[in-house]
């Protein structure tokens, strides 16, 4: 299980959100989210005591904790073991360990637009 | 109805949903599935075909697909089956689970929307009281031409036979493991954490022909393949 690297952008355990999230730098999520979160062009990781309900526009997301909303990626998806997501997912590459939950569409768009 | 009292008797009450595991240290089998291989020579040419699979979240599947350009939705409903509060009585009193909330909450999905369905051993572990409204669920889901791929036991299988989760290896071969149903820990009303992990599924019946022609009766066609491992695979086209 991965840790936030330092200098990360972070959000604990014990913090709830509740509207539009956006920014453009990496975020690390440990907390409740309820909304929409925009990280255009940075990743987003979805920490192990994160919980989302919301939608996700990022460049690169991972997922170890749970996860309600669909998920718009322009580079890659990685769902860890311990994720728990239902909502459909669009990247152009994905990488789901086993052990993962997933319960919606996985919709891969190369960068040739195929 | 004893079997959905059997079912929730493994099972905690509470909110959060259980979720299928391998079991530990389990092996992965590997199977030839005639079904399957006629499958895939339909959509060896196809492009962007939709795909549903109804097993536990396979990562082999989703990369199977996605890889050939197909989009694919997976949903587990035999997790999704376990959830407390399907719980309901009929007239009589005797305890079934709720199929309005059940179809309510999963397979929720436009008409004609899939090409493909993996239905796996499904028909076979689910509920009684969910069989048949998930059948016709089915059929509306699916695109006139679409296939439906079910694996049915024999009773030869015995009682007993193990549930498993299904990866497509190849275009004919298939990797079986065997699931166990875990629930999470969780704060029970006296406030004590309770944490419990069942052996798994329970074949519920075994369907014989007859039974499973007059399940998938509104589809235009349908094709048994016999299996070695006491198993038919069932093909449908609706």
């Amino acid at each position: 299980m991965s840790t936030p690297a330092s200098g990360l952008a972070q959000i604990g355990k014990s913090v709830v959100i509740k509207g539009e999230l956006s920014g453009s730098e990496d975020l690390y999520l440990d907390g409740l989210v309820e909304g929409s979160i925009a990280l255009k062009g940075n990743s987003l990781t979805v920490g192990p005591n994160g919980q989302v309900k919301a939608s996700i526009d990022a460049k690169a997301i991972v997922v170890q904790g749970k996860l309600d909303g669909n998920i718009q990626a322009s580079d890659r998806v990685d769902l860890r073991k311990s994720a728990v997501v239902n909502g459909d997912i669009t990247a152009q590459r994905i990488s789901i360990e086993e052990g993962a939950f997933l319960k919606g569409k996985v919709d891969i768009h190369r960068a040739d637009g195929k | 109805m004893s079997s959905v009292s059997q079912n929730f008797m493994k099972l905690f009450r509470g909110s959060s949903g259980p979720e299928t595991i391998p079991a530990q240290g389990s092996q992965k089998l590997t199977r030839r599935s005639s079904g399957l291989g006629e499958l895939s020579r339909s959509w060896e040419s196809a492009e962007n075909l939709c795909v549903l699979d109804l097993g536990s979240t396979s990562p082999t599947n989703i990369r199977h697909f996605t890889e050939h350009g197909h989009r694919i939705y997976s949903e587990d409903l035999l997790t999704a089956s376990t959830d407390p509060e399907l719980l309901t009585k009929d007239e009589q009193g005797n305890a079934i689970l709720d199929s309005r909330k059940f179809l309510a909450d999963n397979l929720v999905y436009p008409a004609a929307h899939f090409d493909v369905v993996f239905c796996w051993n499904l028909p076979d572990y689910l509920d009684e009281s969910l069989v048949k409204p998930v059948v016709g669920r089915l059929w509306s889901v699916l695109k006139p031409g679409g296939m439906l791929l079910a694996f049915f036991h024999t009773r030869d299988a015995g009682p007993d036979a193990p549930c498993h989760r299904f990866h497509i290896v190849g275009a004919d071969l298939l990797e079986m493991q065997k699931i166990v149903l875990r629930r999470e820990a969780r704060r029970g009303p006296t406030g004590a954490v309770h944490t419990a992990v069942s052996d798994g599924f329970q074949l519920q019946r075994v369907f014989n022909n007859r039974h499973i022609e007059n399940l998938f009766r509104d589809f235009a066609s349908i094709k048994f393949f016999l299996a070695r491992d006491n198993v038919r695979e069932v093909l449908v086209v609706r």
